[in-house]
Protein backbone atom coordinates (compact mmCIF):
# COMPACT_ATOMS: atom_id res chain seq x y z
CA UNK A 1 0.00 0.00 0.00
CA UNK A 2 3.00 2.04 1.11
CA UNK A 3 4.39 1.49 -2.07
CA UNK A 4 1.53 2.13 -4.63
CA UNK A 5 0.52 5.37 -2.61
CA UNK A 6 4.69 6.91 -3.31
CA UNK A 7 3.90 5.82 -7.15
CA UNK A 8 1.21 7.69 -7.41
CA UNK A 9 2.06 10.49 -5.79
CA UNK A 10 4.78 10.91 -7.38
CA UNK A 11 3.74 10.63 -10.63
CA UNK A 12 0.65 12.64 -10.42
CA UNK A 13 0.75 15.04 -7.35
CA UNK A 14 4.67 15.75 -6.76
CA UNK A 15 5.37 15.77 -10.22
CA UNK A 16 8.78 16.47 -11.47
CA UNK A 17 7.88 18.98 -13.72
CA UNK A 18 4.55 20.37 -13.14
CA UNK A 19 4.81 20.59 -8.67
CA UNK A 20 8.70 21.81 -8.92
CA UNK A 21 9.74 22.85 -12.54
CA UNK A 22 12.53 20.18 -12.50
CA UNK A 23 14.30 19.38 -15.74
CA UNK A 24 12.76 22.34 -17.44
CA UNK A 25 15.89 23.33 -19.37
CA UNK A 26 15.80 20.17 -21.38
CA UNK A 27 11.93 19.84 -20.91
CA UNK A 28 11.47 22.82 -23.19
CA UNK A 29 14.52 22.21 -25.32
CA UNK A 30 14.26 18.48 -26.47
CA UNK A 31 10.38 18.48 -26.53
CA UNK A 32 9.70 19.90 -30.15
CA UNK A 33 9.76 15.79 -31.46
CA UNK A 34 7.76 13.16 -29.86
CA UNK A 35 10.13 10.39 -30.56
CA UNK A 36 13.02 12.29 -29.07
CA UNK A 37 10.98 13.13 -26.29
CA UNK A 38 10.94 9.74 -25.82
CA UNK A 39 14.04 8.83 -26.57
CA UNK A 40 14.80 11.71 -23.28
CA UNK A 41 12.24 10.73 -20.95
CA UNK A 42 13.06 6.70 -21.28
CA UNK A 43 16.75 8.19 -20.52
CA UNK A 44 15.95 10.13 -17.55
CA UNK A 45 13.74 7.16 -15.90
CA UNK A 46 16.61 5.14 -15.95
CA UNK A 47 19.07 7.53 -14.86
CA UNK A 48 16.70 8.17 -12.03
CA UNK A 49 15.90 5.12 -10.93
CA UNK A 50 19.53 3.96 -10.85
CA UNK A 51 20.78 6.86 -8.98
CA UNK A 52 18.63 7.47 -5.93
CA UNK A 53 18.55 4.20 -4.61
CA UNK A 54 22.30 4.37 -5.01
CA UNK A 55 22.32 8.20 -3.37
CA UNK A 56 20.03 6.81 -0.63
CA UNK A 57 22.57 3.91 0.15
CA UNK A 58 25.40 7.06 0.01
CA UNK A 59 23.28 9.04 2.33
CA UNK A 60 22.61 5.89 4.78
CA UNK A 61 25.81 4.41 5.36
CA UNK A 62 28.44 7.72 4.99
CA UNK A 63 26.56 11.16 4.74
CA UNK A 64 24.05 11.40 8.04
CA UNK A 65 24.90 12.31 10.95
CA UNK A 66 25.50 9.21 13.14
CA UNK A 67 25.52 7.37 9.46
CA UNK A 68 29.57 5.77 10.37
CA UNK A 69 28.88 3.82 13.26
CA UNK A 70 29.41 0.71 10.96
CA UNK A 71 33.12 2.07 11.14
CA UNK A 72 33.20 1.87 14.53
CA UNK A 73 31.85 3.23 17.66
CA UNK A 74 34.09 6.35 17.77
CA UNK A 75 32.88 7.40 14.37
CA UNK A 76 29.24 8.09 15.49
CA UNK A 77 29.61 11.84 15.85
CA UNK A 78 30.72 12.66 12.04
CA UNK A 79 27.92 14.39 10.42
CA UNK A 80 29.08 14.27 6.64
CA UNK A 81 25.65 16.39 5.36
CA UNK A 82 27.44 18.74 3.97
CA UNK A 83 29.68 16.59 1.31
CA UNK A 84 25.85 15.51 0.22
CA UNK A 85 26.20 17.60 -3.16
CA UNK A 86 29.30 16.68 -4.34
CA UNK A 87 29.18 13.08 -3.28
CA UNK A 88 25.28 12.92 -5.43
CA UNK A 89 26.41 14.75 -8.30
CA UNK A 90 29.71 12.44 -8.77
CA UNK A 91 27.23 9.24 -8.28
CA UNK A 92 25.12 11.02 -11.16
CA UNK A 93 27.73 11.96 -13.51
CA UNK A 94 29.44 8.42 -13.11
CA UNK A 95 25.84 7.16 -13.71
CA UNK A 96 25.46 8.65 -16.84
CA UNK A 97 28.66 8.61 -18.29
CA UNK A 98 27.93 4.87 -18.00
CA UNK A 99 24.43 4.99 -19.89
CA UNK A 100 25.72 6.98 -22.66
CA UNK A 101 28.24 3.96 -23.25
CA UNK A 102 25.61 1.88 -23.25
CA UNK A 103 23.40 3.79 -25.50
CA UNK A 104 26.23 4.33 -28.19
CA UNK A 105 26.68 0.76 -28.06
CA UNK A 106 23.39 -0.84 -28.18
CA UNK A 107 21.14 2.02 -30.08
CA UNK A 108 23.56 4.22 -32.72
CA UNK A 109 20.10 5.87 -33.80
CA UNK A 110 19.19 7.29 -30.36
CA UNK A 111 22.55 8.04 -29.57
CA UNK A 112 22.40 10.28 -32.28
CA UNK A 113 19.11 11.65 -32.27
CA UNK A 114 19.25 12.72 -28.55
CA UNK A 115 22.92 14.20 -29.61
CA UNK A 116 23.92 16.48 -27.22
CA UNK A 117 21.06 15.92 -24.65
CA UNK A 118 22.71 13.01 -23.38
CA UNK A 119 25.54 14.29 -21.38
CA UNK A 120 23.22 17.30 -20.42
CA UNK A 121 21.20 14.42 -18.53
CA UNK A 122 23.97 14.92 -15.94
CA UNK A 123 23.07 18.55 -15.15
CA UNK A 124 19.30 17.45 -15.63
CA UNK A 125 17.52 19.35 -12.24
CA UNK A 126 15.33 16.31 -12.17
CA UNK A 127 18.26 13.92 -11.39
CA UNK A 128 19.89 15.83 -8.77
CA UNK A 129 16.76 16.91 -7.55
CA UNK A 130 15.67 13.35 -7.24
CA UNK A 131 18.50 12.73 -5.18
CA UNK A 132 17.71 15.99 -3.00
CA UNK A 133 13.98 15.19 -1.91
CA UNK A 134 14.88 11.48 -1.26
CA UNK A 135 17.36 13.16 1.15
CA UNK A 136 14.84 16.24 2.54
CA UNK A 137 11.98 13.69 2.66
CA UNK A 138 13.64 10.87 5.07
CA UNK A 139 12.92 7.94 2.74
CA UNK A 140 12.62 5.27 5.46
CA UNK A 141 14.00 2.14 3.15
CA UNK A 142 15.75 1.59 -0.02
CA UNK A 143 12.90 0.06 -1.87
CA UNK A 144 11.13 2.67 -1.33
CA UNK A 145 13.77 5.07 -2.64
CA UNK A 146 14.04 2.70 -5.57
CA UNK A 147 10.26 2.56 -6.43
CA UNK A 148 10.62 7.39 -5.77
CA UNK A 149 13.16 7.00 -8.46
CA UNK A 150 11.15 4.98 -10.61
CA UNK A 151 7.74 6.69 -10.47
CA UNK A 152 9.48 10.38 -10.41
CA UNK A 153 11.31 9.30 -13.97
CA UNK A 154 7.93 8.43 -15.52
CA UNK A 155 6.10 11.75 -14.03
CA UNK A 156 8.64 13.60 -15.71
CA UNK A 157 8.44 10.94 -18.88
CA UNK A 158 4.68 11.73 -18.94
CA UNK A 159 5.07 15.55 -18.83
CA UNK A 160 7.80 15.25 -21.45
CA UNK A 161 5.55 13.00 -23.37
CA UNK A 162 2.17 15.31 -23.18
CA UNK A 163 3.78 18.68 -24.11
CA UNK A 164 5.86 16.93 -27.08
CA UNK A 165 2.54 15.55 -28.25
CA UNK A 166 0.59 19.12 -28.06
CA UNK A 167 4.00 21.44 -29.91
CA UNK A 168 3.52 19.08 -32.47
CA UNK A 169 0.38 20.16 -33.32
CA UNK A 170 0.76 23.43 -31.82
CA UNK A 171 2.96 24.26 -35.01
CA UNK A 172 -0.46 24.32 -37.54
CA UNK A 173 -2.17 26.83 -34.67
CA UNK A 174 -1.94 30.95 -34.94
CA UNK A 175 -0.12 31.47 -32.34
CA UNK A 176 0.81 35.38 -31.47
CA UNK A 177 4.40 36.27 -33.47
CA UNK A 178 5.90 36.92 -30.27
CA UNK A 179 4.19 33.95 -28.34
CA UNK A 180 5.59 31.65 -31.14
CA UNK A 181 8.33 28.38 -29.79
CA UNK A 182 9.18 29.32 -26.29
CA UNK A 183 6.84 31.44 -24.88
CA UNK A 184 3.50 29.28 -25.71
CA UNK A 185 5.15 26.58 -24.43
CA UNK A 186 5.90 28.12 -21.54
CA UNK A 187 2.05 29.19 -20.86
CA UNK A 188 0.30 26.13 -21.96
CA UNK A 189 3.09 24.13 -19.56
CA UNK A 190 1.66 26.84 -16.86
CA UNK A 191 -1.68 25.28 -17.90
CA UNK A 192 -0.84 21.62 -17.83
CA UNK A 193 0.32 22.26 -14.49
CA UNK A 194 -2.57 24.00 -13.13
CA UNK A 195 -4.37 20.63 -14.57
CA UNK A 196 -2.31 18.43 -12.93
CA UNK A 197 -3.08 20.62 -9.32
CA UNK A 198 -6.34 18.61 -9.94
CA UNK A 199 -4.30 15.46 -8.91
CA UNK A 200 -3.87 17.21 -5.40
CA UNK A 201 -6.41 16.03 -3.69
CA UNK A 202 -6.24 12.41 -5.16
CA UNK A 203 -4.59 10.43 -1.95
CA UNK A 204 -6.18 12.68 0.99
CA UNK A 205 -9.53 12.16 -0.53
CA UNK A 206 -9.81 15.72 -0.84
CA UNK A 207 -10.60 16.30 2.51
CA UNK A 208 -6.66 17.05 3.49
CA UNK A 209 -4.60 19.74 2.58
CA UNK A 210 -1.69 18.91 0.09
CA UNK A 211 1.57 20.73 1.60
CA UNK A 212 2.76 22.69 -1.54
CA UNK A 213 6.43 23.68 -1.74
CA UNK A 214 5.64 27.38 -0.15
CA UNK A 215 4.27 25.59 2.87
CA UNK A 216 1.49 27.25 2.77
CA UNK A 217 -0.86 24.14 1.89
CA UNK A 218 -2.55 26.19 -0.82
CA UNK A 219 -2.89 23.94 -3.03
CA UNK A 220 -6.02 22.64 -2.72
CA UNK A 221 -8.33 25.54 -2.26
CA UNK A 222 -8.90 26.86 -5.19
CA UNK A 223 -11.83 27.25 -6.60
CA UNK A 224 -12.75 24.05 -8.58
CA UNK A 225 -14.32 25.73 -11.45
CA UNK A 226 -11.10 27.55 -12.09
CA UNK A 227 -9.65 24.24 -12.41
CA UNK A 228 -11.76 22.41 -14.97
CA UNK A 229 -12.02 25.04 -17.15
CA UNK A 230 -8.16 25.33 -17.71
CA UNK A 231 -7.91 21.55 -18.07
CA UNK A 232 -10.55 21.81 -20.74
CA UNK A 233 -8.60 24.35 -22.18
CA UNK A 234 -5.09 22.08 -22.46
CA UNK A 235 -7.73 19.26 -23.44
CA UNK A 236 -8.58 20.96 -26.99
CA UNK A 237 -4.93 21.91 -27.09
CA UNK A 238 -4.76 18.26 -27.40
CA UNK A 239 -7.47 17.82 -29.95
CA UNK A 240 -6.88 20.63 -31.65
CA UNK A 241 -5.74 19.66 -34.93
CA UNK B 1 31.91 52.19 -17.59
CA UNK B 2 35.08 53.84 -17.76
CA UNK B 3 36.69 50.56 -16.46
CA UNK B 4 35.42 48.68 -19.08
CA UNK B 5 36.17 48.54 -22.85
CA UNK B 6 32.99 48.84 -25.35
CA UNK B 7 33.30 44.78 -25.76
CA UNK B 8 33.32 44.02 -22.30
CA UNK B 9 30.79 46.33 -21.25
CA UNK B 10 28.94 44.30 -24.29
CA UNK B 11 29.63 41.20 -22.15
CA UNK B 12 28.33 42.50 -19.46
CA UNK B 13 25.30 43.84 -20.37
CA UNK B 14 24.23 41.68 -23.20
CA UNK B 15 22.09 39.53 -21.14
CA UNK B 16 20.55 41.51 -19.41
CA UNK B 17 17.77 41.99 -22.33
CA UNK B 18 18.99 40.58 -25.35
CA UNK B 19 20.38 37.72 -24.70
CA UNK B 20 18.90 36.95 -21.65
CA UNK B 21 19.86 33.67 -20.65
CA UNK B 22 16.33 33.36 -19.76
CA UNK B 23 14.00 34.38 -21.76
CA UNK B 24 16.29 33.63 -25.03
CA UNK B 25 19.23 31.37 -24.49
CA UNK B 26 16.64 28.96 -22.40
CA UNK B 27 19.07 28.14 -19.84
CA UNK B 28 18.39 27.99 -15.87
CA UNK B 29 14.74 27.75 -15.78
CA UNK B 30 14.34 24.23 -13.30
CA UNK B 31 15.50 26.35 -10.16
CA UNK B 32 14.42 29.64 -11.40
CA UNK B 33 10.61 28.94 -11.13
CA UNK B 34 9.90 27.33 -7.96
CA UNK B 35 11.44 29.94 -5.78
CA UNK B 36 9.91 32.91 -7.30
CA UNK B 37 6.30 33.62 -4.98
CA UNK B 38 7.88 36.03 -3.18
CA UNK B 39 10.55 38.72 -3.69
CA UNK B 40 13.14 38.04 -0.80
CA UNK B 41 14.19 34.34 -1.89
CA UNK B 42 14.38 35.58 -5.35
CA UNK B 43 16.99 38.29 -4.48
CA UNK B 44 18.71 35.77 -2.27
CA UNK B 45 18.61 32.85 -4.92
CA UNK B 46 19.77 36.00 -7.53
CA UNK B 47 22.80 36.78 -5.50
CA UNK B 48 24.02 32.98 -4.78
CA UNK B 49 23.84 32.39 -8.44
CA UNK B 50 25.88 35.59 -8.84
CA UNK B 51 28.63 34.28 -6.52
CA UNK B 52 28.96 30.69 -7.78
CA UNK B 53 29.24 32.15 -11.70
CA UNK B 54 31.19 35.02 -10.89
CA UNK B 55 33.75 32.58 -9.24
CA UNK B 56 32.85 29.41 -10.91
CA UNK B 57 33.96 31.45 -14.21
CA UNK B 58 37.02 32.57 -13.05
CA UNK B 59 38.49 29.00 -12.10
CA UNK B 60 37.17 27.13 -14.97
CA UNK B 61 38.84 30.21 -17.49
CA UNK B 62 41.83 30.02 -14.91
CA UNK B 63 41.77 25.89 -15.38
CA UNK B 64 41.05 26.14 -19.12
CA UNK B 65 43.96 24.49 -20.07
CA UNK B 66 45.08 21.88 -18.02
CA UNK B 67 40.97 20.09 -17.96
CA UNK B 68 41.48 16.97 -20.74
CA UNK B 69 38.34 17.66 -22.57
CA UNK B 70 36.54 14.43 -21.99
CA UNK B 71 36.41 14.82 -18.21
CA UNK B 72 35.39 18.21 -18.44
CA UNK B 73 31.97 17.93 -17.48
CA UNK B 74 32.53 15.86 -14.00
CA UNK B 75 35.25 18.66 -13.23
CA UNK B 76 33.24 21.55 -13.54
CA UNK B 77 30.13 19.65 -11.51
CA UNK B 78 33.27 19.01 -8.61
CA UNK B 79 34.00 23.15 -9.12
CA UNK B 80 30.29 24.22 -8.96
CA UNK B 81 29.27 21.72 -6.13
CA UNK B 82 32.23 23.02 -4.13
CA UNK B 83 30.81 26.95 -4.44
CA UNK B 84 27.63 25.85 -3.97
CA UNK B 85 28.61 24.03 -0.47
CA UNK B 86 29.81 27.36 0.60
CA UNK B 87 26.96 29.40 -0.47
CA UNK B 88 24.73 26.45 1.11
CA UNK B 89 26.57 26.99 4.38
CA UNK B 90 26.83 30.38 4.67
CA UNK B 91 23.49 30.07 4.32
CA UNK B 92 22.24 27.94 6.80
CA UNK B 93 24.54 30.56 8.98
CA UNK B 94 23.12 33.47 8.46
CA UNK B 95 19.94 33.11 6.99
CA UNK B 96 18.64 29.51 8.56
CA UNK B 97 15.19 30.66 7.89
CA UNK B 98 15.47 31.39 4.29
CA UNK B 99 17.94 28.51 3.60
CA UNK B 100 15.09 26.05 5.15
CA UNK B 101 12.50 28.12 2.71
CA UNK B 102 14.56 27.49 -0.23
CA UNK B 103 15.58 24.01 0.75
CA UNK B 104 16.63 21.90 -1.91
CA UNK B 105 16.71 24.71 -4.59
CA UNK B 106 20.18 26.09 -3.35
CA UNK B 107 21.51 22.67 -3.64
CA UNK B 108 19.92 22.81 -7.22
CA UNK B 109 22.47 25.43 -8.47
CA UNK B 110 24.68 22.88 -9.23
CA UNK B 111 22.54 21.70 -11.91
CA UNK B 112 21.26 24.82 -13.03
CA UNK B 113 21.84 24.96 -16.49
CA UNK B 114 22.80 28.65 -16.73
CA UNK B 115 26.06 27.22 -15.11
CA UNK B 116 26.93 24.68 -16.92
CA UNK B 117 26.29 26.55 -20.37
CA UNK B 118 28.22 29.14 -19.77
CA UNK B 119 31.15 27.02 -18.96
CA UNK B 120 30.48 25.05 -22.19
CA UNK B 121 30.52 28.07 -24.38
CA UNK B 122 32.12 30.72 -22.77
CA UNK B 123 34.57 30.04 -19.87
CA UNK B 124 36.67 27.26 -21.50
CA UNK B 125 37.28 29.83 -24.38
CA UNK B 126 38.36 33.04 -23.21
CA UNK B 127 40.68 34.58 -20.76
CA UNK B 128 39.62 35.35 -16.97
CA UNK B 129 38.42 38.67 -16.80
CA UNK B 130 35.76 38.15 -19.45
CA UNK B 131 34.79 35.31 -17.86
CA UNK B 132 34.14 36.98 -14.95
CA UNK B 133 32.22 39.63 -16.63
CA UNK B 134 30.45 36.65 -18.73
CA UNK B 135 29.51 35.21 -15.03
CA UNK B 136 28.15 38.83 -13.57
CA UNK B 137 26.56 39.39 -16.54
CA UNK B 138 24.45 36.24 -17.20
CA UNK B 139 23.76 35.94 -13.23
CA UNK B 140 22.36 39.44 -13.41
CA UNK B 141 20.62 38.71 -16.33
CA UNK B 142 18.40 35.57 -14.80
CA UNK B 143 18.77 37.59 -11.45
CA UNK B 144 16.61 40.49 -13.14
CA UNK B 145 13.97 37.92 -14.29
CA UNK B 146 13.60 36.07 -10.92
CA UNK B 147 12.92 39.56 -9.41
CA UNK B 148 10.59 40.98 -11.84
CA UNK B 149 8.26 37.33 -11.26
CA UNK B 150 9.01 37.27 -7.63
CA UNK B 151 8.21 41.11 -7.51
CA UNK B 152 4.43 40.60 -9.07
CA UNK B 153 4.24 37.38 -7.53
CA UNK B 154 4.23 38.58 -4.52
CA UNK B 155 2.44 41.55 -4.92
CA UNK B 156 -0.27 40.57 -6.69
CA UNK B 157 -0.71 37.20 -5.19
CA UNK B 158 -0.31 38.36 -0.91
CA UNK B 159 -0.20 42.35 -1.64
CA UNK B 160 3.15 42.57 0.37
CA UNK B 161 6.86 43.49 -0.99
CA UNK B 162 9.52 41.67 1.56
CA UNK B 163 6.76 40.75 3.30
CA UNK B 164 5.55 44.37 4.21
CA UNK B 165 2.41 44.86 3.03
CA UNK B 166 1.96 47.97 0.58
CA UNK B 167 -1.13 47.64 -0.61
CA UNK B 168 -3.41 48.24 2.37
CA UNK B 169 -4.89 45.48 5.12
CA UNK B 170 -6.87 43.02 3.38
CA UNK B 171 -8.90 42.40 6.83
CA UNK B 172 -9.29 45.58 7.87
CA UNK B 173 -10.15 46.95 4.48
CA UNK B 174 -7.82 50.09 3.97
CA UNK B 175 -5.93 51.51 1.12
CA UNK B 176 -6.97 49.31 -1.91
CA UNK B 177 -8.66 46.79 -0.57
CA UNK B 178 -11.10 49.68 0.40
CA UNK B 179 -12.38 49.97 -2.97
CA UNK B 180 -12.82 46.18 -3.21
CA UNK B 181 -9.35 44.93 -4.04
CA UNK B 182 -8.89 41.73 -3.79
CA UNK B 183 -5.32 39.43 -3.26
CA UNK B 184 -5.09 37.26 -6.62
CA UNK B 185 -3.94 33.94 -4.57
CA UNK B 186 -3.72 31.89 -7.71
CA UNK B 187 -0.26 33.80 -8.42
CA UNK B 188 1.20 31.91 -5.43
CA UNK B 189 1.01 28.71 -6.70
CA UNK B 190 3.79 27.49 -8.49
CA UNK B 191 2.01 27.37 -12.38
CA UNK B 192 1.77 30.97 -12.47
CA UNK B 193 5.24 31.30 -12.23
CA UNK B 194 5.62 29.69 -16.13
CA UNK B 195 2.49 31.78 -16.95
CA UNK B 196 4.41 35.46 -15.60
CA UNK B 197 7.69 34.17 -17.06
CA UNK B 198 5.53 33.51 -20.47
CA UNK B 199 4.41 36.90 -20.66
CA UNK B 200 7.69 38.24 -20.07
CA UNK B 201 8.76 36.54 -23.27
CA UNK B 202 5.69 37.73 -24.90
CA UNK B 203 6.19 41.64 -24.05
CA UNK B 204 10.50 41.34 -24.72
CA UNK B 205 9.38 39.61 -28.13
CA UNK B 206 6.74 42.01 -29.13
CA UNK B 207 9.57 44.58 -28.75
CA UNK B 208 12.50 43.11 -30.37
CA UNK B 209 10.74 41.92 -33.39
CA UNK B 210 14.25 40.00 -34.15
CA UNK B 211 13.96 37.93 -31.68
CA UNK B 212 10.68 36.13 -32.85
CA UNK B 213 10.87 32.66 -32.96
CA UNK B 214 10.31 30.55 -36.78
CA UNK B 215 7.80 28.35 -35.16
Amino acid sequence: MEHIELFFKSVFVDNMVFAYFLGMCSYLAVSKKVSTAVGLGAAVIFVLTVTVPLNWLLDQYILQEGALTWLGPEYAEYDLSFLSFILFIATIATMVQLVEIVVEKFSPSLYNSLGIFLPLIAVNCAILGGSLFMQSRDIASFDLALNYGFSSGIGWFLAILAIAAIREKIRYSNVPPALRGLGITFIITGLMAIGFMSFGGMLTGGGEETSSLEGEGIGAQIDPTIETTETAEVSTLITQE
Amino acid sequence: MALLSKKDGKLLMDPLADNNPITIQVLGICSALAITAQLKPSIVMAISVMFVMGVGNVVISLMRNIIPSKIRIIVQLVVVATLVIIVDQVLKAFAYELSKELSVFIGLIITNCIIMGRFEAFALANGTWRSFLDGIGNAAGYGLILVIVGFFRELLGSGTLFGFPVLGDPVEKTGLYAIGYENNGFMVLPPMALIVVGIIIWVQRSRNKALIEEN
